[in-house]
């Protein structure tokens, strides 16, 4: 950090969270008085609205039922909430440090409530996939240095990750990659010609719903079985190009297959995660390769780390008996919405009231919601309480995990007068404590 | 003139930058409330740039804006949108006990509407 005039400095290395990607090689201009980053170096399209457009506006630290309240307020009306509740949920989580993550965690066991996160509605498959297949890891860092055929699969880097491309995986030089670009063979697998296709050296058309079908297929001729040439018609994909593929992926010295939400998010889920990382351990038979899930928001591999290595379980964990069980399906956060079960939600940096399906959105109209955010959405606009509270990474320090899980710490830019999310957490989980013991004591000499 | 089409919800960088300046903002509406069509589909449903469709399932309905693309970026009988309100609209909250909601590649009905 250095000061570059009385009003000014410049924070170097600092990380933009916006997506997973979570870049710390970011040099920041800081105008102090403004309260505002004037200037991010080194930083993408998306990097440079997420420093520009996070400022301190001049609303209040919370609102309940809409009016004005101070944070103290909210915090007691929040714990009312959930003290009352019978299934109180918290969701969320991918917007805001670990440290306000492991808050969530505690909470929810507090109460014996139900946590999840927005992997569930990202790459919640994934991470079921993963329990049955496994998953052949690397981090970003190694991919730069020795991958030389990267495939990505159903995303769309150019406009979710705009840097992807350019500091991890297709133009760096690396220590075995001399020569950068030149030195990789690019595909690019989707169901439409995306901005991302023109960087791909070979791209693949793929019919909608046919990526499962297309990925066993690959893994029938690594493994040297036939396959009819009918495979164009049902995956749009020629077999000829697959056998060419194939033959690439077998002899090349370090393969990657980056995935995203269109295996994920279409027809069936964990069984097309399933089958590309099958497809990496597969190809481990010739050569070395891996396969990583394209993570979208700044810190959702934190909320995957944290809330497994507090509960065992990376989403969709429920303590209602006591003790932490997970069950996608039944504790996962649209199924307790849309089944209508919970009756209390604490939303935590995220905007389900805008991109969960209606169904969902129309019960957590019903039932009282507290949100934590730095933004105005469609959560809080329904929310019964609502804080605004600092932005990670711009005002407040805390730890991030990288889309290939790789810690990183925050260098924040300006203070804010509105609290992190880790200092709400922490103060409503202490009075959420005292009114529980209340509740739970009361309820013991009942029955005593 | 309805039509069945599938639609893509994803994101785009416009939706990204839109989305820091603030979602209640006009911006961000407007990117999220715009599906990109196969220009020729758009020919054949009498569309052009702006027009308004009517997207409806068994699910709901979102009345959006439509923009026309090249067919050799989007093939015919697809629809991409930008995530967001409308697109949710769409979605059904059944998750097939995975815990995520068939969020893209689903079958939509496109009819033209008059809307000012």
């Amino acid at each position: 950090m250095s000061e570059i005039g009385q009003n000014l400095r410049v924070v170097e290395h600092a990380t933009c969270t916006f997506c997973g990607c979570v870049c710390d090689d970011m040099d920041l201009t800081v105008d102090l008085d403004a309260k505002r980053i004037t200037k991010a170096k080194n930083a993408c399209t998306l990097g440079r609205a997420w420093f520009a457009e996070h400022t301190i506006e001049d609303k209040p630290p919370a609102r309940i039922d809409g009016k004005p309240a101070t944070t103290a307020e909210a915090i007691e009306a929040a714990a009312q909430i959930l003290a009352g509740a019978r299934l109180p949920i918290i969701y969320g989580l991918s917007d805001t440090t670990c440290e306000a993550q492991r808050q969530a965690v505690a909470i929810a066991d507090l109460m014996h409530g139900n946590i999840d996160t927005t992997t569930s509605v990202c790459h919640g498959p994934s991470g079921i996939a993963f329990q049955g297949v496994g998953e052949s890891t690397a981090t970003l860092g190694e991919i730069k240095n020795r991958a030389d055929l990267v495939i990505y699969w159903g995303g769309n880097p150019a406009e979710s990750h705009p840097r992807h491309f350019t500091r991890y995986a297709v133009t760096p030089k690396g220590m075995y990659i001399p020569n950068g670009r030149k030195d990789r063979y690019v595909v690019l697998a989707d169901v439409r010609r995306t901005p991302s296709a023109p960087v791909a050296d070979l791209f693949l058309l793929v019919k909608p719903g046919r990526d499962f079908e297309l990925l066993w297929a690959l893994r029938a001729l690594v493994k040297g079985r036939k396959i009819d040439p009918s495979i164009e018609e049902s995956t749009g994909i020629p077999l000829a190009t697959l056998e060419t593929l194939v033959e690439r992926m077998k002899s090349c010295r370090y393969g990657v297959l980056f995935f995203g939400m269109g295996l994920t998010m279409t027809r069936g889920r964990h069984f097309n995660s399933g089958a590309i990382l099958a497809l990496a351990t597969d190809l481990n038979e010739y050569t070395h390769f891996v396969a990583k899930p394209v993570r979208g928001h700044g810190n959702v591999t934190g909320a995957d780390n944290v809330v497994s290595w507090q509960t065992g379980y990376p989403f969709g964990v429920n303590f209602s008996r006591g003790y932490p069980r997970f069950n996608p399906g039944e504790f996962t956060t649209v199924d307790l919405l849309s089944r209508g079960e919970a009756d209390a939600a604490l939303i935590i940096a995220s905007d389900p009231g805008s991109n969960f399906p209606k169904r969902a959105i129309e019960h957590l109209k019903r039932i009282p919601v507290i949100v934590l955010d730095a933004k105005d959405t469609d959560t809080t606009e329904l929310a019964r309480v609502a804080f605004r509270t600092a932005t990670y990474g711009i005002n407040t320090t805390g730890t991030v995990y990288r889309m290939d899980d790789v810690p990183i710490t925050l260098r924040p830019a300006f203070d804010s007068p509105f609290p992190g999310d880790e200092e709400v957490l922490t103060a409503l989980k202490d009075r959420l404590r005292v009114l529980l013991n209340e509740k739970r004591g009361g309820a013991l000499r009942k029955a005593a | 003139m309805v039509e069945t089409m599938i639609l893509i919800p994803g994101r785009s960088n416009k939706q990204g930058t839109s989305l820091n300046a603030g979602k209640l903002k006009h911006e961000y509406r407007e990117v999220t409330s715009t599906v990109e069509m196969n220009q020729d589909d758009m020919a054949r449903l009498c569309l052009k740039d702006g027009d308004a469709v009517r997207l409806s399932n068994t699910v709901g309905e979102a009345v959006v804006r439509c923009k026309g693309k090249k067919p050799s970026d989007l093939p015919s009988g697809m629809l991409f949108i930008a995530y967001g309100p409308p697109s949710s609209q769409l979605m059904g909250g059944d998750t097939a006990g995975s815990g995520m909601p068939i969020s893209k590649n689903f079958e939509v009905q496109v009819e033209r509407v008059d809307v000012p």
